[in-house]
Parts: structure tokens; C-alpha cells; sequence
């Protein structure tokens, strides 16, 4: 693990001089309630290209509404959203649909449709690109491949194991290489063999597409093998910040705890 | 997501208030501001309809395939309880004409009531409970499994492709299905005539032609077409807009029978005033 760990960083070393690492994603300012009940208070947060992000916090803290307010799955009540230096909440419907399409978003049940076959819930967000059919099914099999599914590929989801519905989610939500990817509790509910290879699997992901993600889990295991930087909600703020080994050594008790 | 969901929901409303039982409550109470919340959403879902529908990238094939399940899947229902309707009625007022000798009427008061009334509204309650339902509870549990959320965030417009095509459906095949189970209910006639009478086929079918004419026929089928977009119309908002987790599901199947029927009977109520006035 300790390897993978330091390979990655060289990589990332590379992509430093590549590219000028600035942040693909400025969040100051975000808070969102529903009705008097006030969930996000006031996040700030950065993320930079090509790092993994692990957002910590305990069951309730908001840490889906955070993601999904990225996405203006729901809208936020104040504060900035910038993606790629744009205004999300300024977007119009086709150029919020463009951005959608560079931000992946892996949902905490996967959120497969189950109507359709895993072919036609690959397929499904290719249907408004100029590819043709050959190219779509190839691409179809090439994301499957990568997740170690290729045979589940005329099964319906209902036919799957959570874990490998995960897995599916996460091959639906890489075929349009999105830029940036959202996940909510990859590993969550899975044993940890499996816990271990979505891990392995999200490193990966960063490595080949040069993603930069941001991963909510309460899996201290995955947050040590994919994190770059780490952050810990409480009470709808962001309160500590820094890498795993930073946030283990941490002096307040109740960071620390996670850790435990 | 669900836990989260689940804890949202007020404990007083967990008990199942049907429908109607609720707009009682709410108009006697004086609670009268939800309701009208509930229209002004639906207005603005309707609206969304219609704005949607004229955009450019048609989801054909969702709409063939939505057609397939609310037309053909519900053809044996439809025909089942045409047929009977058909037997039925023609036992029941064969005592009745046949007190003043009218027997030979039989067939042209069957096309008569079957086309303008009993056909078209039996069968759209009819699908109000099998599609309507159906509808609802499908969208309502995308919805709670975030499955709209899913569609959303991978840039397709989930109202296009899951609205618009449900709707655009039930609006297409209710008429079509009516006009099955009209000729259906007329088989069904034919055989309810001969179980006392001798009457030949061809002499059956010429007397329901006869006795049918326009103004029978165009407020009939004009008035399907509506049903068939209330039903859709009723169970995709139900469905789309529900954000009860699993709770909600049942309460949208539930709502988009009782909702769709009654706007049935409205709808049903508004025609035949209109056609009486034109009439004249
Ligand atoms: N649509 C909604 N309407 C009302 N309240 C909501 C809604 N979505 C979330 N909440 C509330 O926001 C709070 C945070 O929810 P959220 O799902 O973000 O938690 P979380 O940090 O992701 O927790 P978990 O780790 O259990 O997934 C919860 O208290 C929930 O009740
Ligand atoms: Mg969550």
C-alpha cells in the first residue's frame, strides 16, 4: 500500500510541472438549511487539480447536502460555488448540463436505474454525445473492464450485490471521464476486502483520468489509502484540515476520535 | 439517504389520510393554503410539460416504449371488462325495452351509451388504476432511490425523458384503448342479445352504425384524449414531485388513482356540458 502511496505522489509531482495546480473548485461561504433547521453554516472550501480531498464528518453533518449543493442538485441559500472559475449558481440549464457532464457524482447507493440493463445504465449518459453505437458499446465494455465486472454486463441491478452495484455506479459515472468526481461513501455497507478494492479502484481512477476527487467516507481505512488532503465537518463548518497523518496527531480530541 | 428522508417526515402525516378525507379536512379547517400550493405546483409542473415538449431532442424511443407498456399492456384488461360491460348492459335493458316492444333498439342504445359515456369512462378509470398507479409508484421510487437525482447529474433532462414521455403515453393510447373496448363492449352486446334472442351479426353491426352519428363520436374521442393527459399528467406529478422515501411511493400510486379518477369524473362532467351547449 505504502508503494502505491508513493508512486502516487511522484505522479503527482509530474502533474505539478504539467499543469499550473490551481484549484478546479472554490467553495467560500456555502450554507444551506432546510426550513429552520440550518445544516451547512459556513463551508469554505478548495479543491486542487489532481488531488483526492477525504471530507470527514460524523452521520447527519450534511456532508451529501455539501455534494449534492456542488452539483445544484439542491440550491444553496448563500456563498460561492466556482468550478473550473465558473459561477455555478450562475449557469444557464445547457451550460449547467455541460458542466454536470465534467463533474462525475457516485451516489451513496449507487443509484442504478433499474429498469435498464447495466449496458443501457452505462449507455444511459452517452445518449446525448455524437458517438456512435459501436464506440459507446466499446467504451461500455472498456469502464466495466476497469471496475472487474465485464460479465455483469447483461445482468439488471437488481441481480447485483451492493458492492457491485457500487462498483457499476462508479463505471456509470466515469464514462463521460468527468474531471472532477463526487463521491458519496464509496466503501459504506461492504466488506472490507471489497472496501479495498473500490479504494484501490478510486487511486486508480485518479491516476489514469487525472481526476480530482472529493470523497466523503466514515472508512478511515479508504480515507488513509486515497487521501491527499483531508477535511472534518462538525456542526455545518469545516473545523480541521490537513493530511491523514496531520489529522491523526491532531489536538483536538474530537478529530482524533475518528482516528480511533 | 433514506435514513435522512425518513426522518424528515412530520409524525402527524404518517398516518395514511386518503385524498379526499384530506381536502375535506383542509377546507374545513381552513387549511386551505396548502391546497392551493399543491394547485399552483401542478400549474407550474404543467407548464414545465408544455415547454419541454416542444424542445428539440425527442425521446422516441422512451415515448414508443412507454406506449408499448400503457397501451398493450393493458389491451386483455381493457378487453376483458369492455366485453363484459357489453354483456351486461344489453341483459340489463333488454326487460326494460322489451315491456313496450322495443327489442330492435337494443343494438342502437348499446353503440349510443357505449361510445358517449360508459366506454370511454369505465376504461379510463380503468387505466387511471393500472397506468396511473403504475406511473406513480415508478417515479416516486426513482425518486427516492435518487435515481431522477442520478439522471440530473449525468446532464439529461429527467423530465424530458421520464415526464414528458409518460404523459405524452397516456394522452396517445387512453383513446386508443377506448375505442378497443367500445368495439369490444359491442361483442360483448352481441353476444348478451343472442343469449335471448336470435339477431345475425351483420344486421347487429349495421343497426350500432346506423344509430351513431358525429356529434356521438367527435366529443367522445376529443374527450379521451383528455383523460388520457389528466391520467398522465396526475400520476407523473405525484410520482416526480413525492419526497416521502418509501412512505411517499404508496402515497403517490394511492394519490394518482384517486386524483386521475376524479379528474376523470370532472373532466367528464365539463364535456357533457360543453357538447349539450354546442349542440343546440
Ligand atoms: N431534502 C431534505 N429535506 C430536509 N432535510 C434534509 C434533506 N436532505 C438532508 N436533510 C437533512 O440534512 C441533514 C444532513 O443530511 P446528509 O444526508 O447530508 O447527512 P450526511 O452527512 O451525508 O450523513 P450520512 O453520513 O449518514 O450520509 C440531515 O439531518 C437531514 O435530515
Ligand atoms: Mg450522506
Amino acid at each position: 500500500m505504502e508503494k502505491v502511496k508513493e508512486k502516487k505522489e511522484t505522479d503527482e509531482e509530474k502533474d505539478v510541472k504539467d499543469t499550473d495546480k490551481g484549484p478546479v473548485m472554490e467553495i467560500t461561504h456555502l450554507s444551506k438549511g432546510f426550513d429552520a433547521k440550518q445544516i451547512l453554516k459556513d463551508i469554505n472550501l478548495t479543491l486542487n487539480k489532481g488531488e483526492n480531498l477525504v471530507v470527514l464528518g460524523k452521520s447527519g453533518t450534511g456532508k451529501s447536502v455539501l455534494i449534492k449543493c456542488i452539483v445544484r442538485l439542491l440550491e444553496p441559500d448563500k456563498g460561492k460555488i466556482k468550478v473550473f472559475g465558473k459561477d455555478m449558481s450562475a449557469l444557464k440549464d445547457t451550460e449547467l448540463n455541460d458542466m454536470r457532464k465534467k463533474i462525475g457524482f457516485l451516489f451513496q447507493h449507487a443509484a442504478l436505474y433499474d429498469s435498464m440493463s447495466v449496458r443501457d445504465n452505462l449507455k444511459f449518459p452517452l445518449r446525448v454525445s455524437d458517438k456512435t453505437d459501436k464506440e459507446k458499446e466499446d467504451l461500455v465494455v472498456e469502464m466495466l473492464e476497469s471496475v472487474g465486472l465485464a460479465d455483469a454486463i447483461d445482468k439488471m441491478p437488481s441481480e447485483l450485490s451492493g458492492g457491485m452495484q457500487k462498483r457499476i455506479g462508479l463505471a456509470r459515472t466515469m464514462i463521460l471521464k468527468p474531471e472532477i468526481i463526487l463521491y458519496d461513501e464509496p466503501t459504506t455497507g461492504l466488506d472490507p476486502v471489497t472496501c479495498k478494492e473500490i479504494s484501490n479502484l478510486i487511486l486508480e481512477v485518479q491516476k489514469k483520468y487525472k481526476t480530482s476527487s472529493i470523497i466523503i467516507t466514515h472508512d478511515m481505512e479508504c480515507a488513509r489509502t486515497t487521501s491527499n488532503r483531508m477535511v472534518v465537518m462538525k456542526e455545518g463548518v469545516v473545523v480541521a484540515e490537513g493530511t491523514y497523518k496531520e489529522l491523526q496527531k491532531s489536538e483536538d480530541e474530537w478529530v482524533r476520535s475518528f482516528f480511533e | 439517504m433514506s435514513k435522512s428522508k425518513t426522518q424528515s417526515v412530520p409524525a402527524k402525516k404518517s398516518n395514511q389520510i386518503s385524498v379526499y378525507e384530506n381536502l375535506v379536512e383542509r377546507v374545513t379547517t381552513g387549511d386551505t393554503g396548502e391546497f392551493f400550493m399543491e394547485v399552483a405546483q401542478l400549474s407550474k409542473f404543467t407548464i414545465n410539460f408544455f415547454k419541454n415538449l416542444f424542445r428539440p431532442s425527442f425521446e422516441f424511443r422512451e415515448l414508443m416504449r412507454q406506449c408499448y407498456v400503457a397501451g398493450y399492456k393493458s389491451l386483455s384488461l381493457v378487453a376483458i371488462t369492455g366485453f363484459i360491460m357489453g354483456v351486461v348492459l344489453t341483459i340489463q335493458t333488454r326487460p326494460t325495452l322489451a315491456r313496450f316492444g322495443a327489442e330492435s333498439l337494443i343494438p342502437g342504445m348499446i353503440a349510443v351509451s357505449i361510445v358517449r359515456e360508459i366506454g370511454p369512462v369505465i376504461t379510463a378509470l380503468i387505466c387511471a388504476g393500472k397506468i396511473g398507479s403504475g406511473i406513480g409508484a415508478e417515479l416516486a421510487s426513482m425518486k427516492v432511490t435518487e435515481q431522477i437525482d442520478a439522471m440530473e447529474v449525468s446532464g439529461i433532462n429527467p423530465f424530458k425523458y421520464l415526464v414528458v414521455t409518460r404523459i405524452l403515453s397516456t394522452t396517445l393510447m387512453i383513446p386508443v384503448l377506448v375505442i378497443f373496448a367500445d368495439f369490444i363492449a359491442f361483442m360483448g352486446g352481441f353476444l348478451g342479445i343472442n343469449i335471448l334472442g336470435d339477431v345475425g351479426i351483420r344486421f347487429y353491426f349495421t343497426q350500432i352504425f346506423n344509430s351513431l352519428d358525429y356529434n356521438d363520436l367527435m366529443p367522445a374521442v376529443i374527450k379521451t384524449f383528455f383523460f388520457g393527459y389528466f391520467v398522465g399528467l396526475v400520476a407523473c406529478y405525484k410520482g416526480y414531485t413525492s419526497n416521502k422515501g418509501t412512505e411517499g411511493v404508496g402515497q403517490a400510486a394511492n394519490s394518482a388513482v384517486v386524483i386521475g379518477s376524479l379528474c376523470i369524473f370532472v373532466i367528464d362532467a365539463i364535456a357533457v356540458q360543453l357538447t349539450s351547449l354546442l349542440g343546440k
